[in-house]
């Protein structure tokens, strides 16, 4: 343990890169922001009267309350991803918020107030169908979950099984639904398909069956889908295929009544599923005999069953979502109708009369760059005067939620979108109109001494105004307090600063929208929802031209590709603005196999896209004529590769001069013993500043720096601990040549890989050992060069060293990315994601196979630290404090323009956004720099220098005289 | 427009390839395009290569590989030379910067039975024929296999690599091919390194035991803090008035 200790102490203090935050600057550099997902539940916290919480579970597993004042979370439960943690039933009584959670595995009862919980117990397995809560004389006590097979009944304070009953004929019966009216009995619904309607009722007190009956009803599949339960037990369905309403009593064995939509002088849109939409708004009570039918996209009724027969009692035509509320004792419905191109209207209905409540008009506006409204959640109260007032929650297709009130006030917006990025980029913001200007007078082409003049004057003159205008501004808010100086960013006051460390975040979201956020305060500054995005989709974003260009726009593509067909389409937009860019992108018939940035520019220097299609045909984008052109000068310098990890083929293309393709080397990696996972090159916008490494007697050991190296990972079919594998295999992108093979026995992945410079990190799960291992693989030319001018793939006869050390790392992780700077001096570190939302910084230096097992003299003089087999997690390396980043899935790095500073956004579940400086800032004086003392030292010696000279020139005076 | 074309290829080669095998014979006599039980558990694939001015590739076969299977599997290479006619093409291929590629089918070296050895498919792999020319037909060729013996990539170098525009004038230099042939399996990646380490660790803590300084029990070495504590609690013990347990007995 002493030495263990005494390593730890020796380590820090050979690389004393430790880059931890101060107390004050916590939120200084770095924001988070913390989602929750798209809605899948939600409910209003009507408990309290001036209660302003929602509940809201959702379809990323997580379970959260948020202020409906703000907009902000109060609290967040972060389950298992996946299946495990899915969130199938939520439902609020009262202080309780009960969930049914991964299929029916588990039932947990959450404290609404302080998000804590109340109990969990473990549920038998079987497939979850429905959940109610159950009451019975006015009181809920109650919980009923039915299964596949079983239903069980649990207590609401302690969740303690009070009955667990088998259903009847469970094997031929699908029973899909249950409810409780409120008068002792539990209806279980079943469905045979296309047959008849089993309904089983049970006894609250014991779990015994009371009855069992079934009904006919050929033409029923689902009930879900197509029943809901009205008044005093009317099981009411509808038929789309004969156009009518079927109720059925559930106390009273009968037949189904037919009543046909028609005699109710109604009429279902064709191919429109009717949905019917009915309240209980309380558990222990049956639900209202009024309920909505939905006929058409844009057509609901409000109908009432009074004694048998169906009343219609407003008929809503156009209106788009419906939703019912119960404030105290009343029920109503609020209903969103379209009012123009850009707005919605929202009105109260009383649901007993169908009458419109006065006063309750709401305007939504509808954003015109995000979705269409998909669902409405409606906070309906009593005012004093016991008048209804309401606000409405809002969810769109983006997963955007806005909560509104009266009379159109949006109090709060949530892009939950954001909770599922996917891909993202920073470019640089631009220059300001006067930067802008003086880098356009040099960017001109000069047309006369005169003009050029009158321009330079012009250009001047613009400055000496901003300069101005800047000096005003400092004076004007000099005498404000500092309190009410407010920096908002807009997108109109947008641009870099001097060290080019606020950049704007383009993210691309799975939903399909885009969206634009400075880096500096993590306000989103434009949105874009793209609506034809297909359900399986990979995105590639890519910066075809910089803001470097003025006056050019930034442009950026993103490609989208549906990935069942491998059809894509290209977005291409302005990253500043978000503005959708005028140049019409090339319509992409075919399915697409690669795309490729190259650093050919156009003549508006824009980068060229060359996209691949199935048929090896190459096409251009931007395909001018000046493209086309330097494309067939240099087509035979133009090399890609195609992966196909379905047939283990890794194959490489050469363009030729008529922008076809020709087969250049091939790599067959047979299926059934190894799939590829993962292909890794290097970022292009990499700059590695040293050439070789400085060894301990002074000599080179040159660092093998191919541009073109892919490394690819696969893992082997065969999962049996004892022979399952991983290989890394190195090979060059234009030859194909495979400079490095290896296999790690013994292990699995999911492998997480890094490829920079000469190296290549990648993370993987020891079988053997049953532990997670980091292994490093170094690449070196030796002790001279081949050809120091110039890389080219296709003049390095020799294979390079390979270098190779694992290592022990005490935690799984969930991604790693490296850090990036500006001209690559500054060391660099890993970025790694924990799966516990920590963000770790370590140090590449670590990661060295070049780190000796017996100090050498030599090696000291290197500055390597000694082996050792286990990476230790430093506290002081989480670059994220206490902002635990939850479910990272991703982490960017950016250079800025400082070269010690990186910028790192991690994402996943949340948005963490921060700077790194992995060796310091060794180019930035610190804050608490002191001006003063070095000001004065330097006055000081100046005015000594001074008076020291004159002093000595009436010495050699004097003694010139003597 | 661009479908019928490849299977024009394809027919065009294989008929080629069909006509060359016809007039290629190796140094045993035998025809080098089939694949052939050896007497020392081997076989041979052909090698095949192809270097056109108009760059559509027309393989031919250059030489046979004989792979050895087995535990320690090896390759070796026989090969013709070339002819007046592929010399000129060859020269010709290269002053307008063509490339010479190879390829050969994929094998299984660890099959038993003659059927399983060969697969569907090629490997392919290029080299600058000029390079090729340059270098007077020194090559270096080594063919990667998997873990279990797949032959899954080959590759070709020269050496020296570059092209430097020199004439090859001689017409001799460019008849012998001047291969050195490898077979390369995935090498072993290390695992962490633990019983050097531990080993380190041990020899360490023995140095430490032979120091007698080291040797003093717990109570020699911290018996004064011990002491401290002990007086501390008997303080504090008498000092502190009984008003917890006071509570606690009623």
């Amino acid at each position: 343990m002493a030495k263990l200790i005494w390593f730890g102490l020796k380590c820090i203090l050979l690389c004393s890169t430790v880059g931890a935050v101060f107390e004050d600057q916590v939120g200084k550099f770095d924001w988070r922001q913390q989602y929750i997902g798209k809605v899948r539940f939600s409910h209003f916290d009507a408990h309290v009267q001036s209660s302003k919480k929602v509940l809201l579970a959702t379809e990323n597993n997580v379970f959260a309350s948020i202020n409906t004042k703000t907009g902000e979370l109060f609290w967040r439960h972060v389950d298992m991803t996946g299946p495990e943690g899915n969130i199938d039933a939520l439902l609020h009584h009262g202080q309780d918020a009960v969930l049914v959670v991964g299929d029916g595995r588990q039932l947990r009862s959450w404290d609404i107030n302080i998000g804590g919980l109340n109990w969990e117990i473990v549920l038998d397995s079987g497939s979850f169908q429905a959940a109610c809560l159950v009451g019975y004389q006015d009181t809920v006590k109650h919980v009923a979950v039915l299964k596949k097979t079983v239903i069980s009944l649990h207590y609401l304070s302690n969740g303690h099984q009070k009955w667990i009953e088998n259903l009847p004929e469970s094997e031929t019966v699908d029973f899909q639904a249950v409810y409780s009216g409120g008068n002792g009995e539990v209806y279980v619904l079943g469905v045979v398909p296309h047959s008849h309607i089993t309904i089983v009722a049970y006894s609250l007190e014991d779990g015994e069956i009371i009855k069992q009956i079934s009904v006919e009803a050929p033409w029923l599949s689902n009930i879900q889908a197509s029943c809901v339960v009205i008044g005093r037990g009317m099981l009411t369905c509808v038929d789309s295929a004969a156009v009518s309403l079927y109720t059925l009593d559930l106390h009273v064995q009968s037949q189904m009544t037919q009543i046909s939509l028609q005699s109710l002088e109604l009429e279902a849109t064709p191919g429109f599923q009717p949905v019917l939409v009915s309240t209980q708004p309380n558990p222990a009570l049956p639900p209202l005999s009024e309920f909505f039918l939905q006929l058409g996209p844009e057509h609901h009724l409000l109908l009432q069953l009074n004694s048998g027969q169906i009343v219609t009692l407003r008929d809503f035509k156009p209106a788009m979502l419906v939703a019912f509320a119960s404030p105290g004792e009343k029920t109503v419905a609020a209903v969103m109708s379209p009012k123009n191109k850009t707005a919605c209207s929202l009105n109260l209905f009383s649901a007993e009369s169908g009458r419109r409540l006065l006063d309750t008009t709401l305007i939504f506006n509808l954003d015109p760059y995000g979705g269409k409204p998909e669902k409405l959640h409606v906070q309906a109260f009593l005012k004093k005067d016991d008048a209804v007032g309401y606000r409405v929650m809002v969810q769109s297709e983006d997963h955007t939620l806005t909560f509104i009130q009266q009379p159109g006030r949006v109090m709060w917006t949530r892009e939950e979108a954001l909770s599922d990025v996917v891909t993202m980029e920073m470019v640089d913001l631009p220059l300001t109109g006067t930067q802008a200007e003086l880098e356009g007078e040099f960017g001109k082409k000069a047309d006369g001494l005169l003009s050029m003049l009158l321009k330079r004057l012009s250009s001047q003159l613009i400055l000496l105004q901003a300069s101005i205008a800047h000096l005003w501004k400092l004076f004007y808010d000099a005498r404000k307090p500092r309190s009410l100086v407010k920096n908002d960013v807009t997108i109109e006051n947008l641009s870099r600063d001097e060290f080019n460390l606020q950049k704007m975040m383009v993210m691309v979201t799975a939903s399909g929208k885009l969206f634009g956020i400075d880096s500096k305060t993590g306000t989103i500054l434009w949105r874009h929802y793209l609506d034809n995005i297909p359900s399986h989709a990979a995105f590639k974003l890519m910066v075809q031209r910089t803001t470097a260009h003025f006056p050019h726009p930034p442009q950026c593509t993103l490609l989208i590709k549906d990935k069942d067909t491998g059809l894509a389409t290209l977005h291409v937009f302005n990253p500043i603005f978000g503005k959708k860019s005028q140049v019409t992108p090339p319509a992409l018939l075919q399915p697409m196999l690669q795309s490729l940035m190259l650093p050919v520019m156009d003549q508006d220097y824009a980068k060229v896209l060359l996209l691949v299609d199935d048929q090896y045909k190459v096409s251009a984008f931007p395909s001018t004529k000046n493209v086309l052109q330097q494309l067939q000068e240099m087509a035979s310098s133009i090399f890609f590769y195609i992966v196909d990890s379905d047939q283990g083929k890794l194959s490489g293309y050469r363009l030729q001069t008529d922008l076809s393709t020709e087969l250049i080397w091939e790599i067959v990696m047979p299926t059934e013993v190894q799939r590829i996972v993962s292909v890794k090159g290097k970022r292009p916008n990499e700059h590695v500043h040293s050439q070789g490494r400085v060894m301990g007697d002074r000599s080179v050991l040159y660092k093998y720096l191919n541009p073109n190296l892919l490394a690819v990972v696969t893992e082997s079919t065969d999962l049996h601990p004892e022979r399952s594998f991983i290989g890394i295999l190195l090979i060059d992108g234009v030859t194909g040549r495979i400079i490095h093979e290896a296999v790690q026995r013994k292990t699995k992945g999911p492998v997480h890989i890094v490829h920079s410079e000469n190296w290549v990190v990648y993370e993987y799960w020891s079988t053997k050992s049953r532990r997670n291992e980091f292994s490093v693989i170094e690449l070196y030319e030796g002790m001279e060069l081949y050809n120091s001018t110039v890389f080219s793939s296709l003049d390095r006869p020799h294979a390079p060293q390979v270098l190779q050390q694992s290592y022990i790392f005490p935690s799984s992780i969930s991604t790693m990315e490296a850090t990036l700077t500006e001209k690559g001096i500054t060391s660099r570190h890993l970025l790694i994601g924990l799966p516990s939302g920590g963000i770790l910084s370590l140090p590449k230096m670590f990661l060295d196979p070049r780190r000796p097992e017996i100090m050498t003299e030599q090696s000291r003089e290197e500055n390597l630290i000694p082996y050792a087999p286990e990476l230790l997690i430093r506290s002081e390396w989480f670059i994220n404090y206490n902002q635990t980043v939850s479910r990272v899935r991703g982490i960017y790095t950016a250079p800025s323009g400082l070269e010690s500073t990186c910028l790192v956004v991690a994402y996943g579940l949340d948005i963490y956004q921060t700077r790194v400086y992995p060796s310091k800032q060794f180019d930035v004086l610190k804050d608490d720099y002191d001006y003063m003392l070095i000001s004065s030292v330097l006055f000081a010696l100046f005015f000594a220098t001074m008076i020291s000279k004159r002093l000595a020139e009436v010495k050699l005076l004097n003694r010139a005289w003597r | 427009m661009a479908r019928p074309l490849p299977f024009k290829i394809a027919a065009v080669s294989t008929v080629l390839f069909v006509v060359c095998t016809n007039f290629v014979f190796c140094n045993n006599g035998r025809r080098v395009g089939d694949v052939m039980e050896t007497e020392f558990s081997g076989f041979s694939v052909p090698l095949e290569h192809s270097f056109e001015v108009a760059d559509v590739a027309k393989f031919r076969v250059r030489g046979a590989l004989m792979l050895k299977a087995g535990r320690e599997p090896s390759v070796s290479l026989t090969q013709s030379q070339l002819s007046e006619e592929d010399r000129a093409k060859l020269k010709e291929v290269a002053a307008v910067d063509g490339l010479y590629r190879i390829r050969v089918p994929r094998v299984f070296l660890q099959a038993d039975r003659q059927t399983e050895r060969q697969m569907e498919g090629y490997l392919t792999a290029f080299v600058r024929a000029c390079a090729m020319v340059e270098s007077h037909l020194s090559d270096v060729i080594s063919l990667h296999t998997d873990v279990s013996g797949y032959v899954i990539g080959v590759s070709i170098v020269t050496l020296p690599g570059a092209c430097r525009g020199t004439e090859v004038e001689d017409e001799v230099d460019l008849e012998v091919f001047n291969t050195t042939l490898s077979l390369m399996a995935p090498v072993n990646a290390p695992g962490p390194e633990t019983a050097l380490f531990v080993e380190q660790m041990e020899i360490e803590t023995e140095k430490k035991g032979k120091n007698p300084q080291e040797q003093k029990s717990f109570f020699a070495k911290y018996w004064y803090l011990i002491l401290g504590g002990a007086i501390f609690l008997m303080v504090s013990n008498s000092a502190q008035p009984p008003a917890g347990g006071g509570r606690e007995q009623s």
